[in-house]
C-alpha cells in the first residue's frame, strides 16, 4: 500500500515543482549578459529540453535503484551527498530540542493538571502560550542583540567559532555547546506549548478514573499514583504525536537555520526550490514522504502494543 | 526585598539598552598607529563573510558571487583590471594584438608555479579554453568564447588566440582563471569535470591564497601563498563564514565576528553612525558594476513613440528616487556605463525633472485629453499601463512605486505588479509579455553592449527584450566591438551613448554605490573606481593590532 502511495506523492511533486515558471538554467547569470547567452546549451545538457512525462520516468527509473541523481547548481553534487552533509546538524538540532522541551513540558503539564486553576498553572499558561505566539525570528534577532552583541556572552550564528581548528580540545567543545545555546532557546521556547498542553489534558483525563481512585484509596503515596499509574497512562498521547513529528526531526526549521546560519536541511531545501534544484527538491520529498509514511505506520502499531483494546478488538 | 527589585530593574536596563540600539563597550586600548608611520607586517587573520556557501571551485563552471570571491584569492586570470579599471597583465606579461585584431598573443610571466609546485605553462592556458568551451562542462561563459578559432601555445610561455573575427571583449574574457591541465585534464576528457576534488576539497590556482579547508555550508580557510609571484600577501590566513542572513552578518559585524560587510544604505548612513562602530570600521563607497532602469516594451505603439519615452525621463526625478530608495548612496546614471570608465562620457542629452516639458511632449505625441479620472486619452483609450518588478527586491519595489506616483501626476495610470524573479524572467521577459518593467543590467569591464542594444538581438531568448533598433546605434555597436584599439572604440561608445540618450529606450535610473565596512585595524587600503579589493594582497594589521594569533 505505501509504495503505490509514495509514487503518487512522487508524481505530484514532480508537476508541482515542474508548472512552477522558470528552470534552473533561467537563474544563472541574473543580469550578467554573458552567461545568459549560454542558456540553452545548458539547458540541453540537464535533459530539460525533453518533454515532462520522459524526465519524470527517467528519474523514477534511477530513484528504484536509489540513484537521486545530481544538483543543478554549478556544483553538481550527488544529491544524497548534500543530504547526507546537512542530515546530522539538524538531527542533532531537533533531537536535543525535542528532548529538552519533554523534558520541561511534561512537568509542567503534570503539575498543571493535579494543580488545576493554581497559580502555577495559571503562570505556566500563559509563559507557554507566549512563547506559542512569540514569532521565533523576532526572538532570535532580540536575543542575539542582547546575549551576541552587548552582553557578549553567546556565539549568535553558525556552529563553530572562525577559528576552531586552533583552539585546545575541550575549548573546542565548549565553543560548539555555546553555539547550539540560542537557536535550541529559541525553538525549545516556541514548541514547549503542545506537549505540556497535551499532557495536561491526557493527566486530567487520566487522574478522574476509578482506577486513579482505587489506588489512592489502597493508601498509596500521592507521588506514586500520580507518577507510576496515571503518568504512564497519560504518556500515550504524546508518544504518538512524538511518532508523527519523526519527519520534522529532519525537515528543519527554515527560520532558526536562516538565522543562526546553521546548515541544516530546511536552509538546503529552500534555497534549492529558489533555484529550481529540481533534483535536490526532489530527493528531500522523497525521504520526508517516506518518513511520514514510515511514521504513519509505526504509530498504529504502537497504537496496538499501548491499548490493548485495540488488539483484542482486531482479534475478534 | 529591595535587592530584588534592583536585579530586576538591572535586567530591565540591559534589555532595554539591547531595544535601544546602543553601543557595546570598546575592547580595543591598543595605540593606533596613523596610516603614513604603520609598518606593513605579516600575520593575523581576515574574517570576511558570504550570503551562500560555494557552489564549486572550479571556475569554469560557477556563476555565484561566493564562489568568485573566494576563487579570486585562489587563482589568477592572464588579465586584470588596475585601480582605474585599465588591463594589466596578471599571469600574462604583456600581450598584443595583430593589426587585424584578429590574433591576440600572451607573453607569459615566467617562474609562476600552481600551489603544489607544478610550473604555469602555455599548455595550463589552451586547457582552459578547451575545458571551457567542452560540450560536456556547463559553463556559463560560453558565449565569450564563441568567436575565437583556436589557441595555440607557442613553447611555455606564449599563447596566440586566433578570432574567426575582431572581437572586442577578446581581451576582457582572458581575465578567466586558469586551470591546473595537469590535475583536472583526465576529467574534463572524461566529461566528468565536475566530480574532480578540486571542486571542494582541493583547488589549486597560481594565486596569492592556498585552500586549507572546508566545512560545508559554514566556512572556507585560506592561507597565504608564500611563493606568489607577487610577494607573499601580508594578511597570513582568510576565513569565510557562510551566513545566510544579511541581518545576522551585521549583528556579527557590531559583535566583530566579521571584518568586513556590505552595508545596505540604511545600515551605512542610519545605522552605523556611533563612535564605537565608527573606531572598530571604515567605510568605503564606490559605484557598483550595474544600473537600474526602468524600461518598455517599444513593440507598444505607446511607447514605441520618442517623445512619450522623453516625457517619462522628464518626469522621473532621478534624484528623488536616489535620495528615496538608497538614501542618495549612488550615482545617476545617463546611460548604460559605469561613471569613470574609459567608454562613459555625460555629454549627452539629459533629463532633469521638468513636468512642463513633459506635458508638452505627451500633448506633441497627442495624449491631450483627460477622462473623468484625470487620465490622458488618445484614441478613446485612457493612458495605463503594467509596471513589472522582480519579488525580493525592495529597492526596485520601491522605485516602482515612485514612478507610480511621479506619472500620475503626468495623468498616466501605473498598475505595479511584483513577480517571483524566475517566473517573470520566463513568462514575461523572454515572453516579451510585458509593458514596462524595472530591472537592472550588470556592466562589465568591456564596453561592448551588441547583445543588449543591437536590432539583432531581439528573439525570444535573446536579451535586447525592449526591442529596441536604431540602425545607427547597430552601426556604433558593429564597428565598437569590431575594433581592438581603444581609442577608436571611445568614439563609437561615445556615439551610442548619445544616440541611446536621445532614443531614451530606457529610463537609466543610477549606478548604486558598493558599501563595504572594513575592520580599522586592517591598513593598506586604497578606495578607487575599481572598488577595494584590487590590491588586497598589500592589505595588513600592524604587529600591535593583530587580533588572531592563534595557530
Amino acid at each position: 500500500m505505501a509504495i503505490p502511495l509514495l509514487i503518487g506523492i512522487t508524481f505530484i511533486s514532480f508537476l508541482v515543482i515542474h508548472l512552477a515558471p522558470g528552470d534552473p538554467t533561467e537563474l544563472i547569470g541574473g543580469d550578467d549578459p554573458v552567461q545568459l547567452q549560454s542558456i540553452e546549451q545548458l539547458r540541453k545538457l540537464y535533459g530539460l529540453d525533453q518533454p515532462m512525462h520522459v524526465q519524470y520516468l527517467g528519474w523514477l527509473k534511477r530513484v528504484a535503484f536509489l540513484d537521486f541523481g545530481r544538483s543543478f547548481q554549478p556544483d553538481g553534487r550527488p544529491v544524497l551527498d548534500k543530504i547526507r552533509e546537512r542530515l546530522p546538524v539538524t538531527l542533532l538540532l531537533n533531537l536535543i530540542e525535542m528532548t529538552i522541551i519533554l523534558m520541561i513540558a511534561i512537568p509542567i503539564g503534570v503539575r498543571s493538571a493535579t494543580h488545576q486553576y493554581s497559580a502555577f498553572d495559571k503562570i505556566t499558561t500563559l509563559f507557554v502560550f507566549v512563547g506559542f505566539a512569540t514569532p521565533d525570528f523576532w526572538l532570535a534577532v532580540l536575543l542575539q542583540i542582547l546575549f551576541g552583541v552587548h552582553l557578549g556572552w553567546l556565539p549568535m550564528s553558525q556552529l563553530r567559532n572562525p577559528m576552531w581548528e586552533y583552539l585546545p580540545f575541550w575549548k573546542q567543545q565548549w565553543d560548539f555547546v555555546s553555539h547550539l545555546v540560542l537557536p535550541i532557546g529559541v525553538a525549545t521556547f516556541g514548541g514547549l506549548a503542545g506537549f505540556s498542553r497535551y499532557m495536561r489534558q491526557s493527566m486530567l483525563e487520566v487522574i478522574r478514573q476509578d482506577y486513579i481512585q482505587s489506588a489512592r484509596a489502597k493508601g498509596l503515596d500521592e507521588r506514586k499514583v500520580i507518577g507510576k499509574h496515571a503518568l504512564r497512562n497519560a504518556l500515550m498521547p504524546i508518544v504518538t504525536i512524538l511518532g508523527l513529528s519523526l519527519p520534522g526531526l529532519i525537515g528543519g526549521s527554515v527560520i532558526v537555520e536562516t538565522i543562526f546560519a546553521i546548515p541544516g536541511m530546511g536552509l538546503l531545501m529552500v534555497q534549492s526550490v529558489f533555484a529550481r534544484d529540481y533534483p535536490v527538491i526532489m530527493g528531500n520529498l522523497v525521504i520526508v514522504a517516506t518518513l511520514t509514511l514510515v511514521a504513519n505506520l509505526v504509530a498504529d502499531l504502537a497504537y496496538g502494543l499501548v491499548d490493548p483494546r485495540i488488539r483484542v478488538g482486531r482479534r475478534r | 526585598m529591595s535587592l530584588r527589585i534592583r536585579g530586576r530593574r538591572a535586567i530591565g536596563v540591559a534589555l532595554l539598552a539591547a531595544l535601544a540600539g546602543g553601543c557595546a563597550a570598546d575592547g580595543d586600548t591598543a595605540e593606533r598607529p596613523t596610516v603614513a608611520n604603520a609598518t606593513p607586517a605579516y600575520g593575523d587573520t581576515y574574517i570576511d563573510s558570504l550570503l551562500g556557501d560555494i557552489s564549486s571551485l572550479v571556475p569554469t563552471v560557477t556563476s555565484d558571487g561566493s564562489s568568485h570571491a573566494v576563487g579570486s584569492l585562489i587563482y589568477n586570470g592572464l588579465v586584470r583590471y588596475d585601480r582605474n579599471l585599465a588591463p594589466e597583465g596578471d599571469l600574462a606579461e604583456s600581450w598584443s594584438f595583430s593589426p587585424d585584431c584578429r590574433r591576440l598573443t600572451f607573453r607569459l610571466r615566467p617562474g609562476v608555479k600552481w600551489h603544489d609546485g607544478a610550473a604555469f605553462t602555455a599548455d595550463d592556458v589552451v586547457f582552459t579554453w578547451q575545458t571551457i568551451v567542452d560540450a560536456r562542462v556547463p559553463s556559463p561563459y560560453k558565449a565569450d568564447y564563441g568567436d575565437v578559432e583556436r589557441v595555440e601555445a607557442d613553447g611555455p610561455g606564449v599563447v596566440h588566440v586566433y578570432y574567426r573575427h575582431p572581437y572586442a571583449k577578446a581581451l576582457a574574457s582572458w581575465g578567466t582563471w586558469m586551470l591546473p591541465r595537469h590535475l583536472l585534464e583526465s576529467y574534463v576528457r572524461e566529461g566528468r569535470i565536475r566530480e574532480a576534488p578540486q571542486n571542494w576539497n582541493a583547488p589549486i590556482g597560481t594565486g596569492p591564497y592556498r585552500f586549507v579547508s572546508r566545512r560545508a555550508g559554514e566556512r572556507i580557510v585560506l592561507v597565504a601563498n608564500p611563493d606568489y609571484w607577487e610577494g607573499k600577501p601580508n594578511l597570513s590566513r582568510v576565513v569565510y563564514r557562510v551566513i545566510p542572513s544579511q541581518a545576522t552578518t551585521f549583528l556579527e559585524l557590531k559583535a566583530k565576528g566579521v571584518d568586513s560587510a556590505s552595508l545596505t544604505a540604511l545600515q551605512y548612513k542610519r545605522q552605523t553612525d556611533y563612535p564605537a562602530f565608527k573606531r572598530a570600521y571604515n567605510k568605503y563607497d564606490y559605484p557598483s558594476n550595474s544600473y537600474t532602469y526602468v524600461g518598455f516594451n517599444l513593440k507598444d505603439p505607446r511607447f514605441a513613440d520618442k517623445r512619450v519615452r522623453q516625457a517619462f525621463a522628464y518626469a522621473i526625478n532621478k534624484r528623488e528616487i536616489i535620495d528615496g530608495v538608497i538614501l542618495g548612496m549612488g550615482r545617476e546614471a545617463t546611460g548604460p556605463y559605469k561613471p569613470g570608465s574609459w567608454a562613459y562620457t555625460d555629454e549627452v542629452k539629459k533629463y532633469p525633472y521638468d513636468l512642463d516639458k513633459a506635458r508638452r511632449l505627451l500633448a506633441d505625441a497627442g495624449w491631450k485629453d483627460r477622462d473623468a479620472d484625470g487620465l490622458l486619452v488618445k484614441d478613446g483609450k485612457p493612458f495605463t499601463f503594467e509596471l513589472l518588478t522582480n519579488q525580493g527586491n525592495d529597492e526596485r519595489k520601491k522605485i516602482a512605486e515612485i514612478v507610480q506616483s511621479e506619472l500620475r501626476e503626468l495623468g498616466v495610470g501605473v498598475e505595479i505588479r511584483i513577480i517571483e524573479w524566475a517566473a517573470l524572467l520566463k513568462e514575461y521577459i523572454r515572453k516579451r509579455r510585458f509593458e514596462a518593467i524595472v530591472l537592472g543590467w550588470g556592466t562589465g569591464f568591456d564596453p561592448d553592449q551588441y547583445v543588449i542594444w543591437h536590432s539583432s538581438q531581439t528573439g525570444p531568448d535573446q536579451m535586447n527584450h525592449i526591442g529596441y533598433a536604431n540602425p545607427e546605434a547597430d552601426e556604433m555597436l558593429e564597428r565598437g566591438r569590431a575594433s581592438c584599439v581603444q581609442s577608436e572604440r571611445v568614439r563609437y561608445y561615445r556615439r551610442l551613448q548619445e544616440i541611446l540618450a536621445e532614443d531614451e529606450p530606457l529610463v537609466f535610473l543610477y549606478f548604486r554605490d558598493a558599501l563595504p565596512v572594513v575592520s580599522s585595524r586592517i591598513y593598506g587600503i586604497e578606495p578607487s573606481p575599481n572598488g577595494i579589493t584590487f590590491n588586497f594582497t598589500k592589505w595588513f594589521v600592524p604587529k600591535q593590532l593583530q587580533r588572531y594569533t592563534a595557530g
